[in-house]
């Protein structure tokens, strides 16, 4: 099962990647920008994340509500997303929409400052405003978001800070902060297509040239700070906050090798040992045996840049304290990293990655997500096609030799979430933190 | 230059939803199966019509449970043997209960589906419900809905169903059931509603995927052919369920959340059974009122006046009638103006007939996008499960487009006028009282009460 890759370079740079598949009559218009929260300079958190809500905002040739309705008009879906390091824009139209959806994706890559204004900068400002309190602020647990990364990488690393950014950081954002975010990172340079499904490869070609083609390449992008960290946090971190929720939680995180790297796939297997469904060790061991977790999954972020992290996620059952939940939790993981996983588990999981694989290929917007994926991050889509195989070829030995390195005591940080205190004027701030 | 025209679409490719091939086995098993060979891969959905509204009174929830409970094992392996099995092969025997039906769920390759229908079978046929197992989803099933009481949208859904079902309608209560009901429910009580509806006669099988009709009916035959199930179970007239709502015109209440940012909003009223004879009208309506991005309650609240970050209108479509309600999230200071819009977007919705500009918006969006919905073989699965729940006719998918496309503009206006009744509308505000109580009362929609979750006490009204 291979995905048909034809990628090639516009002379401005751009990275365009087309993959055939005529099963339907759609097709997916997919373009990531290799730029996210961690390109942002000092006192603007949230702002990539804002100035992705403003490229649905109309461009030069599209009016203010319009890129969304052109796309819904045309019977296509769409969306975008932020992400820590880049930043995607995606459509699936019906086949006979491609035009339109290449032009409005061209249209605010080369000229979407001469649509901005401070009054829809202001209304979007409101509504990611609303948007941090709809997923933070008023929900339980929400802060983990900006609170993960802040605890596992130091205060200067570009992934440290808040992607959906604090509230006085999103009222300063202006538009001449739009205008040079837009030049640095918004440039063909500094992005890719993807065009996945049903569609001819000559007038494909021949849109995204006309479409595209004119847009100039970007100057200098400047250079960013260090991603580099060690690969371990060096000594166990720990930081607990109380809020308004009825049961602990924990996630403990461990760096690991980065995304696409060979030591990633052995994490991303261990990973899937430990957590991924209801096979795995710890929701057999804390769901099923001692019934004390309410819920238990692991999962990576899959950062490209400096270190990956490797995360488990657990909720304490009712009446279950928070260090019994923590105990029992470093006891799996002390016993992985003990003893290493047997040929048994290695196999579940790899079939379970396979078949979740083959599943996400299925629709023609994934396809292209993902391949948009391995251009932006390694210059080269067609490595989706060598992902089963390089899960093949992950050992029982390489998973056990991860777990030994990488889940060790001196490379974990725990962020915990225990129920506030009675008081409704509990202090705010963390309860306790060590790192 | 080029960009200042813009592109025109040619025609579109014609597009058939999957072929569906039915047979039906001798002890009454019904199989449904769509081929679609484009990757290895396979859904298989085994679906009963024993969703939550066959719930005895005083029983809420063991629907869902009974459903939960059939992954926890079979009487010949224990819950950690089957998933590790079942696991193994790729694939995860997933399972849930809506109103209307329960559905069991496996995706898994082609090369394995064999080992995996057979494990699906006994599942279905021969499941554990051990006592342990059955009290710890009970446990997780009451934690969760703990959880509920302090997340406002959970706290909002359950509230709002209170507030509009009459006491003693089974939608009152969620479908897994509220915590008094589910601590009532004993291993007994699983086995007996398996036993009362898990029977081949009131079952169907539906693959799509890499599988031909033939294999597809042969692992079915070899797996399930000769089960019985009782004869009782066989004879079970169709659910029933009252979805009386609370007469009395327009309503306002406050649920209490202290020092909320935002108030969670649910604004509506009793819907419309799924086999209404206008429904497609009332799709279309309501794509335009709040089913959209582009709709006019979206537009309204996030683009024009930014209260939130997304408003949406939905008709809940069930066996019985589910609620219409439009649900936002707003900050906590334009709660009230949020309110005046939705409610004057209502009756602009009444009172306008929509231009054909803003009709093609929906019905060139629902025609347009309907392949877009069915690429996956869980999707198509799906999607011949909910027609065989409802009585869908047998054409409903191939002729979905046309209905769609016939709708007009008049026929939006009737179905806004005969199913949006603003003079029932309930508003239920999830909130800090403090800040919003008193602007609601301003705006003189109707009586207000406050709800304090924490003490179940109601005040005011």
């Amino acid at each position: 099962m291979r995905i048909p890759v034809d990628s090639y370079r516009l002379p401005n740079g751009l990275l365009v990647t087309l993959s055939e598949d005529h099963s339907a009559p759609i097709v997916a218009v997919n373009l990531w920008y290799h730029v996210g929260s961690a390109n942002e300079r000092e006192g603007r958190t949230g702002f990539a994340h804002l100035f992705e809500h403003m490229l649905f905002q109309g461009s030069a040739h599209v009016g203010a509500n319009e890129h969304f309705e052109l796309v819904q008009r045309a019977g296509g879906t769409l969306n975008g997303s932020t992400w820590l390091d880049r930043t995607n824009y995606f459509e699936t139209v019906p086949s006979n929409h491609l035009a339109t959806a290449l032009w409005l994706e061209a249209d605010r890559m080369g000229a979407l400052l001469p649509a901005m204004t401070q009054e829809k900068l202001d209304t979007q400002r409101d509504v990611v405003k609303n948007e941090r309190r709809w997923s933070v602020d008023n929900q339980p647990y929400g802060t983990w978001w900006e609170r993960l990364p802040a605890l596992c990488f130091p205060p200067e690393h570009p992934f440290h800070h808040s992607l959906i950014g604090s509230m006085e950081h999103l009222s300063e954002a202006s538009l001449e902060d739009i205008a040079e975010f837009f030049r640095t990172w918004y440039t063909p340079d500094n992005a890719v297509l993807t065009i996945a499904g049903d569609f001819d490869p000559a007038e494909a070609r021949a849109l995204v040239t006309q479409y595209f083609g004119p847009i100039p390449r970007g100057t200098a992008r400047p250079a960013l700070p260090s991603f580099e960290v060690a690969p371990s946090f060096g000594g166990a971190r720990r930081a607990v906050f109380e809020d308004a929720v009825v049961l602990p939680r924990l996630f403990l995180a461990f760096r690991s090798p980065v995304f696409g790297s060979d030591g990633y796939y052995a994490a991303s297997v261990c990973g899937a040992i430990l957590g991924m469904r209801r096979g795995s060790r710890l929701y057999r061991a804390l769901v099923r045996e001692q019934e004390i977790a309410q819920e238990v999954s692991a999962f990576t972020y899959d950062l490209s840049k400096g270190s990956d992290l490797l995360v488990i996620d657990a909720m304490a059952r009712p009446g279950v304290t928070l260090e019994r939940l923590e105990a029992a939790v470093g006891a799996e993981v002390d016993r992985l990293h003990r003893e290493g996983v047997t040929a048994d588990e290695h196999t579940r999981a790899l079939a379970l990655i396979e078949t979740d694989l083959i599943s996400a290929l299925q629709s023609a917007g994934e396809r292209a997500d993902k391949l948009s994926q391995f251009a932006t991050y390694f210059g080269d889509a067609a490595l989706l096609n060598d992902q089963i195989d390089h899960y093949r070829a992950v050992t029982v030995e390489q998973v056990t030799a991860f777990a030994r390195a990488h889940l060790g005591a001196a490379n974990r940080a725990s962020l915990v979430y225990v129920p506030r205190a009675a008081r409704a004027d509990a202090a705010a701030g963390p309860a306790e933190v060590r790192a | 230059m080029s960009m200042d025209t813009r592109p025109t679409a040619g025609p579109g490719r014609p597009w058939e939803f999957p072929a569906v091939h039915h047979a039906t086995l001798a002890n009454g098993l019904r199989v449904s199966v769509a081929p679609m060979h484009r990757l290895p891969m396979v859904t298989v959905l085994a679906l009963v019509d024993a969703g939550a509204t066959r719930d005895e009174p005083g029983h809420e929830g063991v629907a869902l449970l009974t459903a939960s409970a059939l992954t926890e094992g079979t009487a010949r392996l224990d819950g950690a043997s089957l998933t590790d099995q079942c696991e193994r092969l790729g694939a995860s025997i997933d399972t849930g209960a809506d109103w209307d039906s329960c559905i069991t769920h496996v995706a898994v390759t082609p090369d394995r589906l064999e080992p995996a229908m057979a494990l699906l079978g006994e599942v279905l046929v021969s499941p554990g419900f051990r006592g342990r197992d059955v009290e710890r989803l009970k446990e997780e099933r009451l934690a969760d809905l703990l959880q509920q009481r302090v997340e406002p949208r959970g706290l909002a859904a359950e509230q709002f169903r209170e507030f509009l079902y009459v006491d003693g309608s089974r939608y009152r209560v969620s479908a897994g059931g509220s915590p008094t009901t589910v601590r009532g429910l004993t291993p007994d009580l699983v086995h007996a509603f398996h036993a009362a509806h898990v029977v081949p006669s009131r079952m169907r099988i539906v693959l799509a995927g890499d599988v031909t009709p033939e294999r597809a009916v042969a692992l079915v035959e070899r797996t399930l052919g000769s089960w019985r199930g009782s004869d009782a179970a066989s004879g079970a007239p169709p659910a029933t369920v009252d979805d009386r709502t609370v007469a009395g015109g327009r309503r306002v209440r406050v649920v209490h959340k202290a020092d909320a940012p935002q108030s969670e909003l649910r604004i509506g009223h009793r819907g419309l059974p799924r086999r209404h004879p206008d429904f497609f009208d009332v799709v279309v309506m309501n794509a335009l009122l709040g089913g959209l991005f582009s709709s006019r309650i979206n537009l309204n609240l996030r683009e024009a006046h930014a209260y939130t970050y997304g408003a949406n209108s939905m008709f809940d479509w069930r066996c019985g009638a589910g609620p219409f309600v439009v649900s936002t999230a707003v900050k906590t200071e334009v709660t009230d103006a949020a309110v005046r819009e939705i409610l004057l977007e209502i009756d602009r919705m009444r009172h306008e007939t929509v231009g054909v500009d803003e009709l093609s918006l929906a019905t060139a969006y629902l025609d347009g996008v309907f392949p877009i919905r069915y690429e996956t073989t869980t999707a198509v699965a799906q999607a011949i499960a909910t027609a065989a729940t409802y009585g869908l006719p047998d054409d409903y998918y191939t002729t979905y487009r046309e209905h769609v496309r016939g709708v007009t503009a008049a026929s939006v206006r009737r179905a806004a006028e005969q199913h949006l009744h603003p003079e029932e509308l309930l508003v239920l505000a999830v909130g800090d009282r403090e800040a919003i109580r008193a602007p609601l009362e301003a705006l003189g929609i109707g009586p207000l009460d406050v709800v304090v979750p924490d003490d179940e006490s109601t005040e005011g009204g």
